[in-house]
């Protein structure tokens, strides 16, 4: 009797494969075939989308996409677990695609390389059944979304940064909001943080991300309730979960409402970067500040000069090395000899709060040279210094990055 | 008087002194003919006058909210309820939420 048994579907390989949820009552095989018959857009192959694509993958989702432009970086590895050592330089997407092959050779991974582009956004997201946000700035994530309400695809979207982490289902359900309407407005670019600056626990998007699949897979095949007008908030510190309710779809909505103006027409040329808080990558890089004339910088290698000089008069400085960044920074790596003050005790000790004040910094009329991470903040700290009274300030250019590349290759990057 | 835990997330704990919750005693106004009450709209009056000390436009827009911040008190929306209308009694939770944006 060999080959006469019936199933729902599935055959003797996948029933072997997912026999653990397959065995499971609130799940069993017509949720697993709904799964197989499924696609998925994955936006982010980073610290939230490495779980994502691995748990979808593995779960048995038929066909899946992911979106970046970005390539692998060292400075990834400890979050974004999709990608290995072998795999830095690579690009993630194709990285992301290499690695959910090695888990489940049977799903279809499709590469997006050029990133999420309000352009061909719309094209993209029609192309598949659920859309999973797992982007790192505000202007992909508006994108993203009106996208999906264009499209009328349900969007699972994370978001993780220090060691809190949130999670909702937009666009989905009866009523269910979408996130523009419950985020109407970008929040102030100023407190928007970036993983690149703020930091990031590793491990924090991975709860998120993994939260993510979860929903996707409900989402996909109905089972048990979504996190659909509500907002799941983590706080890795207290290791607390909260459930808040929000509004629902909004009539004033400029994605979902009745009057929406962005819409199938105007969608590919709305501006997102000028209107939705910043670029659409957090690559963190860069000297872009110029608050300075040229009289007030001096080159890394100028820097190194008058260090030189010094130790060859027996360590006597004719200068003060200020270092303004955050304290974090300077206790992993910081350039010999320099006085740590971070840009906000900078500003506490400038406007005479309490504290012992700039003197206890500046040395007597020696001149004083600032030295950030990538050369923007010691501008702005120099511009400060000036205005509370210290004339002979200057900006390292390009700051320690530029240091490294310029100077010193074994301080680190990062 | 109203004993209030105001809370804030998504980021906006850094205008707070990073601390992410603040049990503070909230004066209340008396209206003719009413009650003592006090309202969001007189939270947001008070963290403004006591517990806002830079960086002001990353909360306020002039005296009201800064648009695109949410506030939940006993953690329901305040769109569910009548915004800064609302009457916040002893204990309630007031919990300003930025959106996150790193993955």
């Amino acid at each position: 009797m060999e080959g006469a048994w019936r199933g729902g579907g599935l055959d003797k390989e996948e029933v072997e494969r997912y026999a653990r949820q397959l065995v499971l009552p609130s799940f069993g095989v017509a949720n697993q075939r709904k799964l197989k018959e499924s696609s998925v857009l994955v936006v982010g192959a980073g610290g939230l989308g490495s779980p994502v694509c691995l748990y979808l993958a593995a779960a048995g989702v038929g066909r899946i996409g992911v979106v970046d432009h970005d390539h692998v970086e060292k400075s990834n590895l400890h979050r974004q677990v999709l990608h290995a050592e072998d795999q830095v330089g690579t690009h993630k997407a194709v990285s992301a695609s290499i690695s959910m092959h090695r888990l489940n050779s049977t799903t279809t991974v499709e590469t997006h390389v050029d990133g999420f582009r309000p352009k061909a956004a719309l094209k993209l997201v029609e192309g598949y059944d659920v859309v999973v946000d797992a982007s790192d700035n505000p202007a992909t994530r508006y994108c993203v979304n009106d996208a999906c309400v264009i499209a009328n695809r349900p969007l699972v979207s994370g978001a993780a940064i220090g060691t809190d982490g949130q999670l909702s289902v937009y666009n989905h359900g009866e009523g269910g909001p979408c996130y523009r309407c419950v985020w109407p407005d970008p929040p102030a670019s100023g407190s928007c943080q970036r993983c690149s600056d703020h930091g990031v626990l590793g491990v924090l998007p991975g709860i998120i991300g993994t939260l993510q699949a979860l929903e996707t897979i409900k989402v996909i095949t109905g089972i048990g309730e979504c996190t659909s007008g509500k907002l799941l908030m983590f706080d890795g510190l207290c290791t607390g979960f909260r459930t808040l309710k929000l509004r629902g779809r909004q009539a004033s909505c400029a994605a979902c409402g009745p009057e929406a103006t962005i819409t199938r027409d105007t969608i590919a040329a709305y501006d997102y970067e000028a209107k939705c808080g910043g670029p659409m990558h957090d690559r963190g890089e860069g000297a872009c500040l110029k608050v300075l004339g040229k009289d007030r910088r001096v080159s890394c290698s100028r820097l190194s000069e008058r260090m030189e000089e010094a130790v060859g008069r027996g360590g006597d400085r004719d200068f003060v090395l200020m270092d303004v960044r955050p304290r974090p920074e300077f206790d992993f790596a910081h350039l010999p000899g320099s006085v740590s003050l971070p840009m906000e005790d900078l500003e506490e000790a400038a406007s005479g709060g309490e504290g012992a004040g700039l003197g206890a910094y500046v040395d007597n009329g020696k001149d004083v040279l600032v030295v950030c991470r990538r050369g923007n903040d010691s501008q702005v700290a120099v511009r400060r210094l000036e205005e509370a009274g210290v004339a002979n300030a200057f900006d390292v250019e390009g700051g320690l990055q530029s240091w490294s590349q310029t100077v010193d290759p074994t301080f680190p990057l990062y | 008087m109203v004993w209030v835990y105001l809370q804030f997330g998504g980021g906006l704990e850094t205008l707070f002194d990073s601390v992410k919750s603040h049990k503070v005693e909230i004066p209340s106004k008396k209206k003719e003919g009413l009650s003592d009450r006090t309202t969001v709209k007189g939270v947001i009056n008070y963290i403004q006058k006591k517990m806002l000390k830079k960086n002001p436009e990353m909360f306020l827009k002039g005296k009201e909210l800064r648009p695109g911040i949410l506030v939940l008190i006993n953690d329901i929306d305040w769109e569910l309820g009548g915004k800064e209308e609302c009457i916040v009694e002893n204990n309630d939770v007031v919990l300003f939420l930025s959106t996150l944006h790193g993955g």
